[in-house]
């Protein structure tokens, strides 16, 4: 059974499978594999620095973004291309009650390749839909963000190779899209999950069932300190104040979840210490000054990552 | 309309139709949703008859739907495969079955169905048809990714 973007993708463009980049779950291993490629040789500054010179990237953000969005413009500009964007989303036409289909089409008329993020799961297949420029997917709502899935791939790349490695995933595990994404991605790398999350955050049944599906082996753990010996990789998720009805009950769970250097005393030696930030309370300052941290070399890495992806959606 | 000798076929619990569609084999229970499915309201011109738990030698009991003056397309009828894949169309003209076939379900359904969760695009005022893959696991909502395992006719449109 093809994915449902791929099929549609099929059907509406004719088997032209290069134009976007929506879900993670469009990609087989092959192709992550040459996309993470491409990231090591760009990050090499192997690479033609005027790759997209002349080219126009619009970047139309509906909700707020800091890493995403400047690293996607910094790698249109180490290509020498350009980036334009409506600025505020009270300035632009969408405030107006124009819908995102006519956005995107008017859009399409000004740029080579447009990047989008909107609250709405499913915007960025709609925005592909109504584009004649390619699309890139930086996160519709509770669903997608391909872009963050790819570095977080990249990043672990860089210390182990991703076939057969054990890996946690810690933190909001219902609702964070960063992890259900990079678990999805892991299954195809026959990678051991291991994870650890407050009660009425696990991972949703359906994903854990389609992950299982795959072949994928997962462990639950009530404790984070019962997997920290076991994993490679420990992948730590932001546990948002707004699930908990109360603030002493947010900072009750949230303790027990943190990263400490004490915690990390009983992790594998070569194991890395992954979050998507921003953080708050979940990783102990401390935390940064140990090998261990590699989550500001994760963030660095979008710039390569997403000037990969830049290439393969317009050249 | 002619009485049998037969007393258990005796008055059959619908008229003939003389022109139309008749849709026989519907899953027990089933004949309101697929009347629904359809897109058949009051308001319809169409004539419209059913009969539920009907004896059936295959199914134990069936439900039938007459539809008069009017003959369903494909698309209609492959919608029907959604809760009801055994069912047949017969397809009537002049009180004679001209036309007899099954019901296949369809690889997608487009403008059907509504998607379950608040939070997809489908359900903005974007100029766009919910569109669902039909999976074996359920409606697979092409935008949003959300999977309609059960209960799909309360979420017909």
């Amino acid at each position: 059974m093809p994915h449902a973007l791929t099929y549609v993708q099929q059907r509406e463009n004719g088997g032209d499978m290069t134009r976007h980049i929506i879900s993670i779950g469009d990609f087989d291993r092959r192709q992550i594999d040459r996309l993470l490629d491409n990231a090591k040789r760009i990050d090499a500054q192997k690479y033609d620095k005027n790759a997209l010179t002349g080219k126009i990237l619009a970047t139309l953000f509906f909700e707020p973004s800091t890493r995403t969005r400047m690293s996607f413009e910094a790698a249109m500009a180490r290509f020498g291309g350009t980036s334009i964007s409506v600025g505020s989303v009270e300035a632009c036409s969408i405030a107006k009650g124009e819908t995102l289909a006519d956005t995107i089409r008017v859009v399409s008329g000004y740029a080579d390749a447009i990047v989008i993020r909107h609250p709405k799961e499913g915007a960025a297949r709609l925005a592909a839909q109504f584009a004649s420029v390619p699309v890139i997917n930086a996160g519709d709502g509770a669903g997608q963000h391909p872009s963050q899935t790819l570095l977080d791939l990249y990043t672990i790349r860089q210390s182990m190779k991703l076939d057969g490695i054990n890996v946690a995933l810690i933190g909001d595990l219902r609702y964070g899209r960063t992890a259900h994404s990079l678990a999805s991605a892991l299954s195809l790398y026959h990678v051991h999950l291991h994870t650890v999350s407050p009660k009425g955050l696990e991972l949703p049944t359906s994903l854990h069932a389609d992950l299982s599906e795959k072949g994928m082996e997962i462990t639950e753990y009530d404790n984070i300190k019962d997997l920290i010996s076991h994993v490679d990789v420990i992948y730590v998720t932001r546990i948002q104040r707004e699930r908990f009805p109360d603030s002493a009950s947010y900072f009750n769970v949230a303790s027990s979840y943190r990263i400490t250097p004490e915690l990390l005393q009983d992790a594998k030696k070569q194991a890395i210490v992954l979050h998507p930030l921003p953080r708050v309370d979940e990783i102990d300052p401390r935390v940064d000054l140990l090998p261990h941290a590699k989550y500001f070399e994760q963030s660095k890495n979008g710039v390569p990552v997403r000037m990969a992806m830049l290439l393969q959606v317009l050249q | 309309m002619k009485k049998t000798e037969n007393p258990e076929n005796e008055g059959l619990l619908v008229r003939r139709i003389q022109n139309g569609t008749v849709i026989d084999h519907i899953a027990s229970g089933e004949a309101l949703n697929v009347v629904k499915i359809l897109g058949i309201t009051g308001t319809t011109q169409e004539a419209l008859s059913i009969a539920t738990n009907v004896p059936s030698g295959q199914m134990g009991k069936k439900d039938i739907v007459k539809l008069s003056n009017r003959e369903l397309s494909k698309e209609e009828v492959d919608r029907i495969a959604l809760i009801s894949p055994k069912a047949t169309i017969n397809i009537i003209r002049n009180y004679k079955v001209c036309e007899k076939k099954g019901v296949e379900i369809p690889e997608m359904i487009e403008g059907l169905v509504r998607c379950p969760n608040p939070g997809c695009i489908s359900n903005t005022n974007e100029p766009i048809r919910s569109r669902f893959l039909v999976t074996p696991k359920g409606l697979h909502c092409t935008y949003c990714d959300w999977v309609i395992t059960k209960d799909l006719t309360s979420h017909i449109i």
